[in-house]
């Protein structure tokens, strides 16, 4: 298998440099909208849950954290299996650039859970929860593979090893998702991922869904900027940067 | 085979062999997994009954009484098929409430009765604010009428 034409520009160090500087403003500017709009909704739209009161809006920064720290490991695995087997720098660049944010949203996800955790359920944490394991797991996995990128010299050889563990990792993904239907669990089922609609008002799942847009471009725009660092790191002998660098102001 | 054509069948392969392990281990280790037994669980001798388990289900409507001058609660857990009395002392959580999700650590005594160490509230995938709780509870009652 090929992959299509258009997609060997995405080949090229400094066309994806230049585009990644291009849209970086951009994207980190409907970041900052979106998280805005979604935390003056959440914080003071939305009415109090019936149960839990105020403190169920730590939803507001959970559920996205949450979600962004699986949806990033599976753009992680998707890059490294392109570069594995087309053997594309950019494509491992750009799963070396997701570790650390993924790890970031991950233990976001974690600490808030146990904040949460604390004044509903009466525990910040659980050893023998599923959901709570797994979450956990995915925390190590990109933990796991940033140590295993710097364990070797060679950054060829560490770009093809650490594809394999980040490929193999993404099993635990829909673990995760399905941590909470598999098994008893405390941590409650889906809520707006249900075959039957969401069980959430919708004057409270508007701002959620804003906020996980909002996560969701703050993730893009963290990315881009990695990015542009880790094309500088790896071609910063190569003419074109110098180029690039020599002729920017300051 | 190209070695691009190598390397794709490899992926494919490692990620199709984790995978199945993985699915198998999950299988293996099914109720090692579960957090917590359900009265039915229990009922079906499902838990080894020397040793320490969690018991999870909700608190039945009308079952919980406290103890006058003490902080012992005793209330019944139940799946709406079998239930299992329990008894507590200490500080409930605050969503700890009948008609709601609970999970308790603790053992069970050949009376029958669980004795539970620490009692959880697990609260549901439900949220609303509460005019929406109490317009959903005023037509459930109206429908028992």
């Amino acid at each position: 298998m090929k992959l299509p034409r258009w997609f060997h520009r995405f080949g090229s160090a400094p066309y994806v440099y230049g585009l990644a500087g291009l849209l970086s403003p951009w994207v980190g500017g409907i970041a900052v909208l979106l998280i805005a709009a979604g935390t003056y909704g959440g914080l003071v739209l939305a009415p109090a849950d019936y149960l839990q009161g105020d403190s169920f809006r730590i939803i507001y920064i959970h559920v996205p954290s949450a979600y962004v720290s699986m949806m990033a490991y599976v753009i992680l695995a998707v890059a490294a299996a392109i570069g594995f087997i087309w053997r594309l720098k950019l494509a491992h660049a750009v799963a070396v650039s997701i570790a650390p944010i993924g790890a970031s949203f991950t233990f976001l996800a974690l600490a808030t859970g146990a904040i949460w955790g604390k004044p509903t359920w009466g525990t910040f944490w659980q050893w023998t929860d599923p959901r709570i394991m797994f979450e956990l797991l995915l925390l190590f996995l990109y933990l796991g593979y940033m140590a295993l990128r710097a364990a070797f010299e060679d950054r060829d050889k560490a770009d093809r090893v650490s594809a394999i563990l980040g490929v193999v990792g993404v099993v635990n993904v829909p673990i995760i998702h399905y941590s909470v239907i598999w098994w008893n669990s405390l941590h409650q089922g889906p809520t707006i991922a249900r075959l039957d609609g969401p069980t959430i008002t919708l004057d409270m799942l508007a701002p959620l869904l804003i906020m996980i847009a909002g996560f969701t471009f703050c993730f893009a725009w963290l990315l881009l900027s990695r990015l542009q660092g880790e094309i500088v790191r790896r071609e910063y002998a190569t003419r074109w940067l110098r180029e690039l660098l020599a002729g920017s102001p300051g | 085979m190209t070695p691009r054509r190598r390397r794709m069948v490899l992926v494919g392969l490692v990620l199709a062999g984790i995978v199945v392990s993985a699915a198998l281990a999950l299988r293996a280790f099914q109720l090692n997994l579960q957090y917590f037994f359900s009265p039915t669980q229990v009922a079906e001798g499902e838990v080894a009954d020397a040793r320490n388990f969690r018991l999870g289900g909700m608190v039945l409507e009308e079952s919980v009484v406290r103890e006058e001058g003490s902080l012992t609660v005793s209330f019944v857990v139940t799946d709406y098929l079998h239930s299992v009395p329990v008894e507590y002392t200490g500080v409930l959580p605050d969503l700890f409430q009948e008609g709601k999700g609970v999970v308790t650590l603790g053992r069970m005594e050949p009376s029958g009765r669980f004795v539970a160490e620490q009692v959880l509230a697990k609260h549901d995938e439900n949220y609303m604010p509460p005019e929406v709780a109490e317009a959903l509870e005023q037509a459930r009652e109206r429908e028992q009428l």
